[in-house]
């Protein structure tokens, strides 16, 4: 039985005064992966960034309509509570530089002064580093600087540091268009199996990709929804015509 | 909708996630009850802002103290002195007159003699630095020695100078027929003239390195020598940077008090040449503030710190805006 | 062609000229400084020993004595300086870094550039008015105030180009965790700028550790060794100061050795601001 961990309904959202994104109407299916996709400056990005209420730290920035959380309307939520409950990987990977890489994965906790066992803590950082497939590269210098990993090594320790939080949806902004496509397909691999923990988002703008990986996808163009539905179905019959020109390449 | 979140209803969040009949593991749970605890913040979001703007003010606001209370002090001068302590040439505590001319003029004299002297080899250091040793062993020495010059401190310069400069500078007067005080303009002039040499050249130094190759290149693709393409298409271009620094420079010689307090002579007469005794505003304030006596006296002085003030303020703000064209125009 | 060729030799000449011109000019600018260094070397290091350094200075015209409260002095001026300047410094520079889009921001960096040219001993002017005048008396505390309100706008632009360096997204990946704002620029970003930031400290120290003007009507010097703030203090450029204009030759050699010691503590200071950036900066 599926069932939808985000409603988004009628939502629209810009700054000074534009309208960046209008009236998008999105249900997020539990456990699936959801792409995002369409050409660059079409609002995806800032769509996933008012999920986790990030867009409103630009300034005049404005919003309105429904974004549902189990039912629980984000935008009445404290937005510190709203971002502990929704990850995010940004695109290019940036873990914290003072910090090692233990201190990284649990970077949720201390910064925000949670304090929990070290037990715990030692718990988190094992079960998040495998979740992220990063553990057995880095499991003996888990106390140097991360600093001496690859890209998409750092890439997976974002995710690591955002699954230590337990999040109920993960948004991933282009997490792979920073890395050569080695690491990138290490990325997609992880992201296909972390499904069963945890809802992805992800925003991309490579189609391949989003036909690779993805469960469901919805396509937006300049800030409207154009479409939304299985990936499967969205790419081999798309309903609307404009999908269709994005999916052959007619504009991008 | 105008964005706006609202405290602990968190809890509800937590109450709902498990009414979905998802099983909830125990480290998620922690970290949603974590969640609810931590949100309490040490400090407000709006407070924290509200501080940052606070000192952003306060730094307006210190300047804007700083003038009012220098306005405010000299005061009893201004209305006793009026217009004549600008152009008044008596400079005479005991009998109560206060002309700041020959101080004025000192300082312009003492000023401006030593921006020419040092404008030449500003010149040469920036030139050096920006086009001929950008990188390497001489640029780096050269970098450092230009560092050194601007980190020591102006007594210490004064006291260099006042045992090798002064006497060095006495020789030459004796050997050329003038009357051999030795301090006087001249003496400070050339003291504050390597110490300003650090300012001009850095910034030239900028400027000119910040000239686009393709420029360059182009010149010297129909032949023009190196020297020429400096000349003619470096110089004019790195014009405002120049002006610049030449600017800063004189802003900083303005101001400057130690050095020339110990080799300037302190005489209150308006100089009639630069070999012999004078002072600039600078040095009058540091030679006789802790001895002033009388409320008029004491204001005297710091309406001449007043106008010190001003003027080297207002030469800094051309400066800048002198700068931030050139960036404009870039 | 033969017009030609001799044309072209003179540029040539005028070519060679002007480089080598350029290169006698620098030379002659470096001069100074190891004229400068080498008198103080020379003449400081015979006077330095303990007793110059651990005693308390001897009356007028009498040989011997130290520094010793003049090296205290210095400390505490510094000391004072640094805990007015540094937490106002940090903060103007976290408001010029954070807020630098904003109309006002441009008279606060103004304001600083303005304060950064205020000629010494007008600042020493100011703190004789705010604080000698109302406490009465010359004070440790009000030369630590003007050094101070000197070295705020140094610590102020060292740690706005610093923070300026940080990207953007080191602050979105801490509030993306949900860490507040306020935790996120002291716990976040701040460490990451902190070689920078104690970069420019250092800096500052080197400068104002030097600066004689606004002292001369604010801490004012004493023959006595003083650990109160409230009372005037002396200072290792003030002891350079008086020495190197009184008549008498002893005091003269003074001055050489406190000017040895003070010129060494400057040097210290900016090999200190080097290393700190070699081995505390963050690379993004």
């Amino acid at each position: 039985m599926e069932s939808t961990v985000l409603r988004i309904e009628d939502f629209s959202a810009g700054f000074d005064g534009q309208i960046v994104i209008k009236e998008i109407n999105l249900s997020v299916v539990r456990n699936k992966i959801t792409a995002i996709m369409g050409p660059s400056g079409c609002g995806k990005t800032t769509l996933i960034r008012c999920i986790n209420r990030m867009h409103e730290l630009v300034p005049n920035a404005s919003v309105s309509g429904r974004m549902l959380l189990d039912d629980e309307d984000v935008y009445e939520t404290d937005p510190i509570i709203v971002r502990r409950k929704i990850g995010m990987v940004f695109q290019r990977p940036n873990p914290f530089p003072t910090m090692s890489i233990y201190d990284n994965v649990v970077a949720g906790y201390n910064l925000n002064g949670i304090r929990i066992p070290k037990g715990d803590k030692d718990r988190i950082v094992e079960e998040s580093l495998r979740k992220a497939a990063l553990w057995e590269e880095v499991k003996d210098a888990l106390h140097r600087k991360g600093t001496f990993l690859s890209g998409g090594q750092q890439q997976r320790l974002c995710i690591a540091r955002a699954l230590a939080m337990y999040p109920e949806i993960l948004l991933l902004d282009e997490p792979t268009s920073a890395l050569d496509p080695k690491a990138t397909a290490h990325i997609e691999e992880l992201v296909v199996e972390l499904k069963n923990t945890v809802t992805i988002i992800q925003v991309t703008h490579n189609i391949p990709q989003a036909a690779r990986i993805s469960d469901f996808t919805a396509f937006i163009y300049l800030g409207e929804m154009i479409e939304y539905g299985p990936t499967e179905k969205l790419f081999t019959v798309p309903k609307d015509k404009r999908t269709e020109q994005y999916l052959t390449g007619k504009f991008g | 909708m105008s964005v706006s979140g609202r405290m602990e209803t968190g809890a509800g969040m937590i109450s709902r996630t498990a009414g979905t009949g998802k099983s909830l593991s125990r480290d998620a749970a922690m970290v949603y009850s974590g969640a609810v605890r931590g949100s309490r913040n040490l400090v407000s979001e709006a407070a924290f802002r509200r501080l940052l703007r606070l000192v952003g003010v306060a730094v307006l606001l210190l300047l804007v103290a700083i003038l009012a209370s220098l306005f405010v002090a000299s005061m009893p001068a201004i209305a006793r002195n009026g217009f004549a302590f600008l152009t008044g040439t008596v400079w005479d505590p005991v009998a109560a007159r206060f002309g700041s001319l020959p101080f004025l003029v000192g300082t312009l004299m003492t000023s401006f003699l030593a921006l020419l002297i040092s404008l030449v080899f500003s010149l040469a250091v920036s030139i050096f630095l920006g086009e001929y040793f950008r990188r390497g062993i001489a640029s780096s020495l050269m970098k450092t020695v230009v560092e050194l010059l601007a980190g020591i401190p102006s007594v210490i310069y004064g006291f260099w100078a006042l045992f090798f400069l002064v006497p060095a500078v006495r020789f030459v007067e004796t050997k050329t027929g003038i009357i051999p005080y030795g301090v006087g303009i001249l003496a400070a002039a050339l003291v504050l003239s390597i110490m300003i040499i650090p300012y001009s050249a850095s910034l030239a130094r900028e400027v000119i390195g910040l000239v686009p190759a393709d420029l360059k290149e182009a010149a010297f693709s129909l032949g023009a020598t190196r020297f020429e393409v400096i000349r003619k298409v470096v110089l004019p271009y790195a014009r405002s940077g120049l002006v610049a620094g030449v600017l800063l420079s004189l802003g900083r010689a303005l101001g400057e008090t130690m050095a020339v307090t110990m080799v300037i002579g302190n005489s209150n007469m308006l100089p009639k040449d630069i070999f012999g005794p004078a002072n600039t505003m600078a040095s009058i304030i540091a030679n006789e503030f802790s001895e002033a006596t009388g409320a008029v006296y004491m204001a005297s002085l710091i309406e001449i710190a007043l106008v010190l003030f001003i003027v080297t303020a207002v030469i800094n703000i051309i400066g800048k805006i002198v700068i931030m064209k050139m960036s404009v125009e870039t | 062609m033969k017009t030609k060729g001799r044309d072209l030799r003179r540029r040539m000449f005028f070519d060679r000229l002007f480089k080598g011109s350029v290169i006698v000019l620098s030379s002659v600018c470096m001069l100074p400084m190891f004229f400068i260094l080498f008198f103080i070397m020379k003449n400081g290091i015979s006077v330095i020993n303990w007793e110059f350094l651990t005693a308390l200075p001897k009356p007028m015209g009498e040989a011997g004595g130290g520094i010793s409260n003049a090296l205290a002095g210095t400390l505490i001026l510094i000391l004072i300086a640094c805990l007015i300047s540094v937490p106002l410094g940090v903060f103007a520079g976290i408001y010029l870094s954070e807020y630098r889009k904003v109309r006002f921001t441009y008279f606060s960096r103004l304001s600083l550039e303005v304060l950064q040219g205020i000629p010494s001993i007008v600042i020493g002017i100011i703190a004789y008015v705010w604080i000698v005048v109302p406490m009465g008396a010359f004070s440790a505390l009000s030369g630590g105030i003007a050094l101070g309100i000197m070295m705020l706008p140094v610590i102020v632009m060292s740690t706005e180009e610093t923070l300026k360096l940080i990207p953007d997204s080191l602050k979105e990946a801490s509030l993306a965790l949900g860490v507040p704002y306020p935790r996120t620029i002291l716990k976040v970003i701040l460490p990451a700028g902190l070689s920078g930031i104690v970069t420019g400290i250092i800096i500052g120290i080197a400068r104002i550790g030097g600066e004689t003007a606004p002292l001369l009507f604010t801490a004012f010097g004493s023959p006595f060794m003083g650990l109160n703030i409230f009372k005037p203090v002396s200072a290792l450029p003030l002891v350079v100061f008086n020495y190197a204009t009184s008549p008498y030759p002893e005091w003269h050699a003074l001055a050489w050795g406190a000017s040895f010691v003070l010129i060494a503590f400057i040097l210290f200071l900016n090999m200190l601001a080097k290393l700190v950036t070699r081995r505390w900066k963050v690379q993004f």
